[in-house]
């Protein structure tokens, strides 16, 4: 009885904030790196910014400064109110479980992690499946049989963006050369241009003449090394190709932002469905940027080939290897 | 009136809430400047640390952290030695929590997987220190300069044990296993009736921290080997005089202090997060030498300036919350301050208050 009271109680607390905030405002907690970290969270900015412009209506934010706090901002949200509550990165999974067994009548999503609720919605991505066309991409544009990667910290989820790159090369030029460097061991490893500079002009010395970042912020100094060097670089995440323009072969496009805004989208319109969606090529969850910028580096033969493994990827007829599910890498 | 000829209620009690006072102006005028009410942001921070059950224990949980990396630094600043590796070694005591909690959960209760856990905990933190208190004591290679190196060589090998070895296969998460019940320390809710901590992780890891308080003081003002400590930091070289070893003393003090930073393990790995995971310790080690210099290398104040910083990091949370406009890079900024005016600008107000007192206490003398 004291229970159902408080629950009641705690329901009109609910309504009334929720009243002063107009009702059912979706919210968002970004993951640790914060909602201008240059890639993964940004993107899901960007998801955010388009559906505030879209539906003239707010998104309440908050960026976590530690793991610790991500169910306490998840319930917060949850109990004034706002629908649907999306979590930004894997590491909010637990939290998003306990907090969509607290308030069944709540939708929740989640991107880069399956939570199995009923009131989930979980957005997966095939990192592996882009990393393939630029590893694609850079073999066919490279002109000495060497082609580089410069990875953030050394994670499984880096190394499977790697597996997927080698495995594009390789399908090009069986022979091509494949360097690779992590920028380092902990998260800095994300956040160090100067380190993703030394590393680019490294492999540079090396031979390589296609480099591709996976490594957020420490990326940016790869593709200023890079255009130092008259060389071509791939950017990740976000389009980087304008960054300079004439030295970004391409950008392989991870669409945190689509997944944002379909989850925001979908309870506006009372069509939320819970449930595990795994956004690779075929559904243009990933994808390669051709735009001014990069349009006269990218030839009629390179986009021809491109095409072809995004549409062989998404039949099926392609399968590009997993190491998280498939295993170690196969290495030629 | 040894210690700057000031009584110690100012030393202990007036000066830290001046420095405060002063910081939290400073931050006011911050909190002005973006067009926020600094009165308003007061009363969020204090109502989100203090004000409900949940709020109190996230703060307690933050204390207990900050409590065992600031006495960490305490013990070794009284062997006038600057540990500043505690970031390191309590990541590498995670170790020795995830070990005992890993072999041990499926097979016996938390109170018989605790004291494993603990002497893990102490062990790995202790031997993190081993190597730069022996390079210190033998060779004279300054320990803030190998020390903070180890916090690195802690990172790379944290990162290379988690993501090759003990990652849980399968995991995009380079992360072990979630302990079973076994290597799960009880929540305070759990055996304290009639306080509801809500979601808070506060466990008995506080009561850990506390029981470290009292030994720490029993070790350094009660004991030969504290003494020893302590005379070794006031003046090594007459201390040296006066026979005591040191080799010895600073190996000692440096075993004891990564230790205890080692033990903050207990209370993120065992008491919350029951898993080992990268990064777990984000900070709470640079943070005690901020909460060490505050509560005056004493375990009382070490336990209150824990308690102000679990409040700046709980209620900075609730007001980031609550007010947009103030994002958490504010927050560190309001926190930056506190560290600045209690740490670095300790001494500000001190001539002063030196020139205030002496003057109050001793007319006559002064005059004469």
């Amino acid at each position: 009885m004291k229970n159902l009271f408080a629950k009641t109680l705690a329901g009109f607390g609910a309504l009334i904030l929720a009243g002063t905030a107009a009702v059912a405002d979706p919210a968002i907690v970004y993951s640790v790196g914060g909602k201008f970290d240059g890639s993964f969270n940004e993107s899901a900015y960007a998801g955010v910014q388009r559906f505030e412009n879209d539906f003239k209506t707010k998104v309440r934010e908050f960026e976590l400064e530690r793991d610790a706090q991500s169910l306490q901002a998840l319930r917060n949200f949850a109990s004034r109110g706002n629908e649907p509550v999306v979590a930004i990165g894997f590491n909010q999974a637990s939290s998003v479980t306990q907090a969509a067994k607290e308030f069944p009548d709540t939708s929740f999503a989640i991107v880069d992690m399956v939570v199995d609720a009923p009131n989930v919605a979980s957005y997966v991505f095939k990192e592996n499946e882009g990393a393939y066309i630029a590893g694609l991409l850079a073999a066919m544009a490279s002109k000495t049989g060497t082609v580089g990667f410069v990875g953030g910290m050394d994670i499984p989820i880096i190394r499977r963006f790697l597996c997927g790159y080698q495995l594009g090369a390789h399908s090009v030029d069986p022979d091509i050369k494949v360097l690779y460097n992590m920028a380092g061991t902990t998260p800095a490893a994300f956040a160090d241009p100067a380190r993703g500079a030394e590393l680019a002009r490294s492999q540079i010395g090396r031979g390589a003449d296609v480099i591709i970042q996976a490594a957020g912020g420490t990326g940016i100094g790869v593709l200023q090394a890079v255009a130092d060097a008259g060389v071509l670089g791939i950017g990740t995440d976000s389009n980087q190709n304008g960054l300079h323009p004439g030295h970004v072969l391409t950008s392989i496009r991870k669409r945190v932002d689509n997944a944002v805004y379909d989850s925001f989208k979908t309870a506006r319109d009372g069509d939320f469905k819970p449930g595990v969606r795994v956004l690779g090529l075929a559904d243009g969850g990933m994808d390669w940027v051709l735009d001014d910028n990069n349009k006269s580096l990218v030839t009629q033969e390179m986009i021809a080939a491109a095409d072809a493994a995004v549409t062989g990827i998404s039949t099926g007829k392609i399968k590009v290897h997993d190491i998280l599910t498939d295993g170690a890498c196969p290495q030629p | 009136m040894s210690s700057g000829q000031l009584p110690r209620w100012v030393d202990f009690g007036l000066i830290p809430v001046l420095n405060l006072i002063a910081a939290f102006l400073v931050s006011g005028l911050v909190v002005l400047l973006i067009g926020e009410n600094p009165l308003e942001a007061v009363r969020i921070l204090l109502w989100g640390s203090l004000g409900f059950g949940e709020g109190v224990g996230f703060t307690l949980f933050y204390a207990t952290n900050f409590i065992f990396t600031g006495l960490a630094v305490a013990v070794a600043f009284h062997a006038g030695l600057f540990n500043i590796g505690g970031e390191g070694q309590a990541y590498i005591g995670g170790l020795g929590v995830a070990w005992a909690c890993l072999a041990l959960d499926h097979y016996v209760p938390w109170w018989v997987t605790m004291p494993f856990a603990l002497a893990g905990a102490a062990i790995m933190g202790a031997a993190w220190a081993f190597i730069p208190a022996w390079l210190q004591a033998k060779r004279g290679s300054h320990v803030v300069i190998t020390t903070i190196m180890f916090n690195f060589i802690a990172a790379a090998l944290m990162n290379y044990l988690l993501v090759n070895i003990m990652v849980k296969p399968g995991s995009m998460q380079p992360e072990t296993r979630t302990f079973e019940a076994g290597g799960k320390l009880p929540f305070l809710k759990e055996f304290v009736p009639g306080i509801d901590f809500g979601t808070a992780p506060v466990n008995l890891a506080l009561i850990i921290a506390l029981l470290a308080s009292v030994a720490v003081w029993l070790i350094v003002w009660r004991t030969r080997l504290g003494y020893e400590i302590r005379a070794f930091g006031a003046n090594a070289t007459a201390a040296v005089y006066a026979g005591i070893s040191p080799v010895r003393v600073i190996v000692i003090t440096m075993l004891i202090s990564g230790g205890l930073a080692g033990m903050m393990a207990i209370n993120e790995i065992m008491g919350s997060q029951h898993r080992l995971l990268l990064e777990f310790v984000t900070g709470y080690g640079f943070v005690g030498i901020a909460v060490a210099l505050m509560g005056r290398a004493h375990p009382v104040g070490i336990v209150l300036a824990a308690i102000l910083f679990g409040m700046l990091y709980q209620g900075g949370a609730e007001l980031s919350f609550e007010k947009p406009a103030i994002t958490r890079d504010m927050i560190i900024v309001i926190q930056g301050l506190v560290i600045l005016f209690a740490g670095a600008l300790e001494h500000m107000f001190r001539p002063a208050l030196i020139q205030f007192f002496t003057y109050s206490r001793s007319p006559a003398e002064q005059a004469g």
